[in-house]
């Protein structure tokens, strides 16, 4: 309970300031428990309020469960959300089988960049975690991306006491990562703990399956599990040893390297 | 709600820094590999990576991300991985070694309450192993725990292993720190990591995975006085929230706090917070909250709140060791921004009191006076912002008593300060704030009246040389401001001398100063907008621009230069007119300089733009 008390503290504390520093900022949502969580320390962090739009990149490929997850939290919530979609890959035709990485890059990467153009946000809120994979453990919790997206790994902003980098060229932005110390279970005990609502896609719902990690339909799959309630859940995690994004595509060999260099979240 | 987790996991972060080479990452490597601590499958697949290029496996692979790590065989920058261990969950930060990467080395370090040292036992200490032990002593991380590493290349030889160790110990003492544990090891070989080593049974302390049971997590050692700096104001449904992290003690319901440096004060009236319940009444060190006051002050980011009992330190000057890792050398007199918790100002150096040669810790001063810092050097400064700042010396308070220096659009140095030095306004600053505690207020508060005559109260000074039209313009500003419907007032200097000032002594100027000074403020709250000239001081108008700024603070004071010649405008001017004014436009300019400043609502009737949130 300390622990994540702590955690929401500093994720509170990014929040805030991330929203002083930005006029033009929007929250990356993609239903997923991560950014349904960074959704829900917003509203700690504003008091029941959210006070920037949330951008949901659909690839179209998403499970139809989250979509209507997506739309009933909106309404309940009050959420300004804004739907980005790279519709000219779509309409030629864009789809896994033509390269999961093509495809991610596509209507993720570029979806997400069409979307910022249009809308001119300078401070992007995302979920990621520094446990997920080995490049997002090197992120800083404000860090910029070039004109052309680029995260340039190389020469990273320093970042201490809490001061980070808020200032930038015109013609860039800033990624900003309130969860990147929270741990995959961190994660769910925090949803315990706050009964905040989540997609039952992550529980077995009688199969003898469930979803560790929520993307596109295609690419993404369930493992084997009884894990009904969020407190099996955890004591699943707690012993397992395999990597959360097993069921993700995207992660095998360097993929992710390639991908978050270029933008991708 | 839920109830509580029954697992309560004690978090700790913990830095792994040393010399390029020494072996942090490998260690860390080992670490996890012999407790079994790595994913399903990673070390199989790293070694199956490995031996498909032909390259032996290396430990450090497993955290060195990049393909560029990897080819080059060293860390580029700081990588957080989590490890679980006894009833602990260890947020473990792998920090390059390489000189390049200090930046690097410096964010992971300072997110630390602990820290592994690793030194190469072939090699000794080398300077990088002595530079991230000053800056570890400097970012605040006090315990560390040294390993020598790659015993195996010494032939696990003790007495090696007891220079490097007798040698290291006495550069930390010059620091004031004591290593908990210096542990011999070797992380290739997994000697004293995770499993004792056979080979050194003359070794009798802990492992390096025992060591990290041994830090402790940092608890207040004492109630400490409360400092919370000021993040932002929201206003929510009619209620004003004030929000911060509280960087130290404990604030209640109830409580009479004063804000620094603008010397307002007022009551707690209820700690506000999103689905907890019930709502809390107290919060402490470490939390982020949000308050209401009794009464609805104007207050901005940057104030530090605390007791009245214990106040922070203000001024604009401060000596500082800091260390710089900017793409340019540090300047002196070159403007930069200073953040010191939640408040940003220009500021600039200074002084270069002396560098600090990380390898022996001296300073060389020598004949040459210093005028720059470079990059990755350690520096005794004095820093000195453009306005005053509330804050404390680190020894104190450890996080008001740090900053950040941002050149451009980059943080490029941080400091701990050591020291507040007096300014030229120190003697007004106590009297302001005495006088500000003890100020009786009626019902009518300052917003009130913002509201009513639509523009907040401000100061408006002419300056520059005589002869330049200064009380002309003053005298067209008040006009044109009072038949838009402002409340403004021209307030001579010369007007105070056969009076209030009449039992002075010619030319007791900062008496004369600080009287007008105290009238000025009078009549910013009676909210005027307050238009004067500095013709009859004989002072550099510098100094009186401080003195009535110091005086009315935290009011707004809008500087105008004239001058008949361009250039040498003073720094601290906000507008500067050259020559033959068309005096018509520039009190235009002036209008429009306090519309943009938020003093003058844009238009007449609506509110003034004051700089709430939301």
């Amino acid at each position: 309970m300390k622990h994540l008390r702590q955690l929401e503290d500093q994720s509170v504390y990014i929040l805030r300031e991330a929203y002083k520093h930005f006029d033009n900022l929007a929250m990356l949502w993609s239903m997923g428990k991560d950014s349904t969580v960074l959704l829900w320390l917003a509203r700690k962090a504003f008091f029941g309020h959210v006070p920037f739009p949330l951008m949901h990149i659909d690839t179209s490929y998403k499970i139809p469960a989250m979509i209507e997850y997506r739309d009933r939290l909106a309404r309940e919530w009050r959420l300004n959300l804004v739907i980005g979609q790279n519709k000219e890959a779509l309409a030629n035709g864009m789809n896994h089988t033509m390269g999961r990485i093509t495809c991610c890059t596509a209507l993720k990467t570029e979806g997400m960049k069409l979307l910022l153009e249009e809308k001119g946000y300078t401070g992007i809120i995302l979920g990621v975690r520094a446990d997920e994979e080995s490049t997002r453990a090197k992120e800083r919790y404000f860090s910029p991306r070039d004109k052309n997206n680029d995260w340039n790994f190389r020469d990273q902003p320093p970042e201490l006491w809490d001061q980070f980098k808020t200032s930038f060229p015109p013609g860039t932005h800033i990624r900003i990562h309130p969860l990147l110390d929270w741990t995959e279970i961190n994660i769910w005990e925090y949803i315990r703990l706050e009964n905040i609502p989540f997609m039952d896609l992550y529980l077995d719902r009688g199969d003898g399956t469930r979803y560790r990690s929520l993307g596109c339909a295609p690419c993404t799959s369930p493992i084997q599990s009884s894990a009904r309630t969020v407190d099996e859940i955890i004591a699943e995690l707690q012993e397992s040893k395999v990597a959360e994004r097993a069921g993700r595509a995207q992660d095998e060999g360097r993929g992710m390297e390639l991908l978050r260099k270029d933008g991708y979240m | 709600m839920i109830t509580e987790s029954t697992q309560a996991l004690e978090r700790m972060n913990i830095v792994m820094v040393g010399h390029v080479d020494h072996g942090k990452s490998t260690l860390l490597g080992r670490l996890y590999a012999d407790t079994g601590s790595l994913p399903e499958g990673k070390l199989e697949k790293i070694q199956a990576i490995c031996h498909q290029q032909g390259k032996e496996f290396e430990y450090a692979f497993l955290f060195d991300a990049f393909l560029e790590e990897q080819q080059q065989g060293i860390t580029i920058d700081t990588a957080r991985t989590f490890f679980k261990w006894e009833g602990r969950q260890y947020i473990i930060i792998d920090a390059p070694g390489h000189k390049e990467f200090l930046k690097n080395m410096v964010s992971g370090a300072a997110r630390a309450e602990a820290a592994l040292l690793v030194i190469d036992a072939l090699e000794g200490v080398k300077e990088q192993s002595k530079r991230h032990g000053l800056l570890l002593s400097m970012l605040g991380v006090r315990q560390v725990t040294v390993v020598v590493n790659k015993m195996d290349l010494v032939g696990y030889r003790q007495d090696t292993f007891e220079g490097i160790e007798k040698e290291y110990r006495e550069f930390l003492s010059q620091l004031k720190v004591t290593p908990q544990f210096v542990i011999p090891a070797s992380a290739k070989q997994g000697d004293n990591v995770a499993q004792r080593s056979q080979r050194m049974p003359w070794h009798t302390g802990p492992t390096v995975l025992e060591t990290l049971g041994r830090f402790s997590v940092e608890t207040a050692r004492k109630p400490r006085p409360l400092r919370l700096p000021l993040q932002d104001v929201y206003k929510f449904d009619a209620r004003r929230i004030l929000v911060g992290r509280v960087a130290s003690g404990r604030i209640k319901v109830g409580d009479r706090v004063v804000f620094s440096p603008s010397n307002k004060t007022g009551v707690v009236q209820s700690l506000e917070a999103f689905n907890v319940d019930p709502t809390p009444l107290q919060a402490q060190s470490g939390q982020s909250i949000g308050i209401t006051l009794d009464d609805q002050i104007f207050v901005e980011r940057g104030e530090i709140l605390s007791h009245e009992d214990s106040l922070p330190l203000v001024s604009t000057t401060f000596r500082a060791n800091l260390f710089w890792l900017g793409r340019r050398p540090l300047e002196l007199r070159r403007p930069y921004l200073v953040r010191l918790a939640t408040r940003e100002a220009e500021c600039e150096i200074s002084a270069i009191h002396r560098i600090v040669d990380a390898t022996n810790l001296s300073g060389f001063n020598g004949e040459e006076v210093k005028t720059t810092v470079q990059r990755n050097e350690v520096a005794d400064v004095t820093v000195r912002a453009k306005s005053p700042l509330a804050f404390d010396v680190c020894a104190d308070f450890e996080n008001t008593g740090r900053f950040v220096l941002v050149d451009e659009y980059d943080v490029a140095g941080g400091g701990i300060i050591t020291e507040m030095l007096r300014d030229r306004e120190e003697r007004l600053r106590v009297e302001a704030r005495q006088r500000d505690f003890a100020w009786v207020q009626g019902n009518v508060r300052s917003e009130d009246r913002a509201t009513h005559y639509g523009h907040r109260a401000a100061v408006v000074l002419l300056i520059g040389p005589a002869t330049t039209g200064k009380a002309f313009l003053a005298k067209k500003l008040e006009s044109v401001l009072v038949a838009e419907g402002r409340y403004a007032y021209l307030l001579d200097a010369e007007n105070l001398r056969r009076g209030l000032d009449a039992d002075l002594r010619e030319g007791d100027v900062t008496e004369t100063v600080r009287r007008y000074g105290e009238v000025a403020r009078l009549l910013i709250d009676t909210g005027l907008l307050v238009i004067s000239t500095t013709n009859p001081f004989d002072l550099p108008s510098d100094q009186v621009v401080q003195a009535i700024k110091t005086l009315v603070h935290p009011a707004p004071v809008l500087t105008v230069y004239m001058s008949q010649e361009p250039g040498d405008c003073p720094s601290e001017a906000d507008l500067a007119f050259t020559g033959p004014e068309d005096f018509d436009a520039s009190t235009r300019q002036i209008i429009e300089s306090l519309k943009q400043k938020g003093i003058l609502a844009q238009a007449l009737g609506s509110k003034p733009a004051f700089q709430y949130s939301i």
